[in-house]
């Protein structure tokens, strides 16, 4: 569940929630219902939380490896726009 | 005049294509074409004019196979290519490699020429494009470093999701060669993402990429109307999402690629999905997973007060003392029925018996009756006997001997 991508996690979270919602299941069922749709808020939120902006450019070394290094964010008169 | 060399012909001539040859070996002519035919062998003879001038020009076939653009009279072109000598004809003449629309009418042409082969090969077809990653980690854009395009779409990036990755391949988008450029941005998107397997310390490959510019002039935005760069899309492994120009310009790109976005803004909010949004719709779920497991158990806590409440619940010592009531109820029930039916075959003896007593000639002797006989012989009648007969009478007690004296009848 940990390499799980933010869309799936969503998706099944949702389809829990629908499930349960209707509450035609088994109280057994709904409690594991209940804590798996907890685990998926849980990796959701995670996922949502992992703010690490990295903005860089490729480029490729004599090797012919790839490289990233910092954007230069700059518009014509050379100005840093950040 | 000058003797010292005389030349012959062939060796000026030859002389001539070697100066040529070296200062124009590879170069760019523009000009309207004009007396184009095209030989049984395929291949094309045309010339350029302007103004004041004219150049001839052959293009072999193999050369013109590579050529979407098809030129006819009166087009402006850009053709490539070298000058060298036709020596039979004393001619020099550009040997065309390439020939690309120069102009609106030209470009119009060439982009509808280009359109109608891509679409004929299917590369447009809705079957080929690949969905959009819907939270993707790293996102590859192929723009100028330093456009308005790439300003925007970092701008909106970073308000909607500073958690994605994004990496720029920033190439030229205006001047000679951008086509190709372009292309191999997008290639090297794809070849970085083999070398990210390869590596895989801490690379996400390249989830999809945008290529894009900013408004501009149809010429500015030609390089995206190129077969080329078409080419590059359609093979991308990556999906790939096109904003060139303003909203009213359509490219090939826009049809080769997955999805269009009409404005290089708009592609970054199709691309960065909102965390904000995504943020709300978590917690939606969130609060309608807790909402809904409430629900459950307050359901299973109403069925459970209202078994509580009911009555087997509520005293089920109650229960059991009835139970046990009504097994005692049964017992007594059981054990009267049976004496009944005991009582009752009792009395059916007691009743056959005393029949069999009434019956029974003792039972007479008891009532006071007795009983005659004459011999062995029970005698009912007077006339069986006759005077000295000797008789005996049973009585209930014993038997008394007697002697008939008289009869009467």
């Amino acid at each position: 569940m940990k390499n799980m991508d933010f869309e799936k996690a969503i998706e099944e979270l949702e389809t829990i929630v629908g499930k349960l919602e209707k509450g035609d299941t088994s109280l057994d069922a709904s409690l594991k219902q209940y804590e798996e749709g907890i685990k998926l808020v849980r990796l959701c939120r995670e996922k949502l939380s992992k703010a690490k902006s990295k903005i860089n450019e490729l480029s490729k070394n004599d090797d012919g490896n790839f490289q990233k290094e910092p954007f230069p964010e700059k518009i014509k008169n050379g100005k840093n726009i950040t | 005049m000058n003797r010292e060399r005389i030349y012959t012909v062939t060796d000026i001539t030859k002389d001539i294509r070697f100066i040529l040859e070296g200062s124009f070996s590879d170069i760019w002519v523009e000009g309207e074409v004009t007396n184009l035919t095209v030989s049984s062998a395929g291949h094309m003879y045309f010339s350029l004019k302007d103004k004041n001038s004219l150049l001839n020009c052959v293009m072999f076939r193999s050369d013109g196979a590579r050529n979407t653009f098809t030129a006819r009279d009166g087009l402006s072109v850009l053709c490539s290519g070298r000058i060298s000598v036709y020596d039979k004809r004393g001619q020099y003449q550009l040997y065309a490699r390439e020939i690309e629309p120069k102009g609106k009418g030209s470009l119009a042409l060439a982009f509808e020429q280009l359109k109608e082969k891509l679409r004929k090969e299917g590369l447009f077809e809705a079957a080929r494009k690949k969905p959009l990653p819907f939270f993707p980690r790293h996102v590859g854009i192929v723009t100028s470093g330093t456009g308005a395009a790439i300003r925007d779409i970092l701008k909106i990036a970073r308000r909607r999701n500073p958690n994605i990755e994004i990496t720029v391949n920033p190439v030229q988008v205006q001047g000679v060669g951008v086509k190709e450029k372009i292309a191999r941005a997008i290639d090297e998107f794809n070849e970085y993402n083999k070398w990210t397997k390869v590596s895989s310390d801490g690379h996400c490959p390249v989830q999809v990429i945008v290529v894009t510019r900013g408004g501009g002039s149809l010429e500015d935005l030609w390089p995206f109307n190129e077969e080329i760069v078409a080419r590059a899309i359609s093979k991308s492994q990556i999906p790939v999402v096109s904003a060139v120009g303003h909203e009213i310009d359509y490219t090939i790109t826009d049809f080769t690629a997955d999805f269009r976005a009409p404005t290089p803004s708009a592609a970054a909010e199709e691309v960065f999905p909102s965390m904000e949004e995504l943020a709300i719709r978590v917690r939606q779920s969130a609060e309608r997973l807790s909402l809904a497991a409430g629900t459950k158990i307050k359901s299973l806590e109403k069925s459970i007060t209202v078994l509580e409440t009911s009555y087997v619940l509520r005293a089920p010592v109650n229960v059991l003392l009835r139970m046990e009531q009504e097994i005692d109820d049964l017992k007594k029930r059981a054990v009267s029925g049976i004496r009944y039916l005991v009582e009752l075959k009792q009395g059916k003896i007691a009743l056959v018996a005393s029949q069999l007593n009434a019956l029974s000639p003792l039972a007479v002797l008891e009532r006071g009756y007795s009983i005659t006989f004459k011999g062995e012989k029970v005698k009912r009648l007077a006339a069986d006997f006759k005077k000295g007969d000797s008789i005996h009478t049973k009585f209930i007690d014993g038997i008394v001997g007697s002697v008939v004296e008289k009869v009467e009848l």
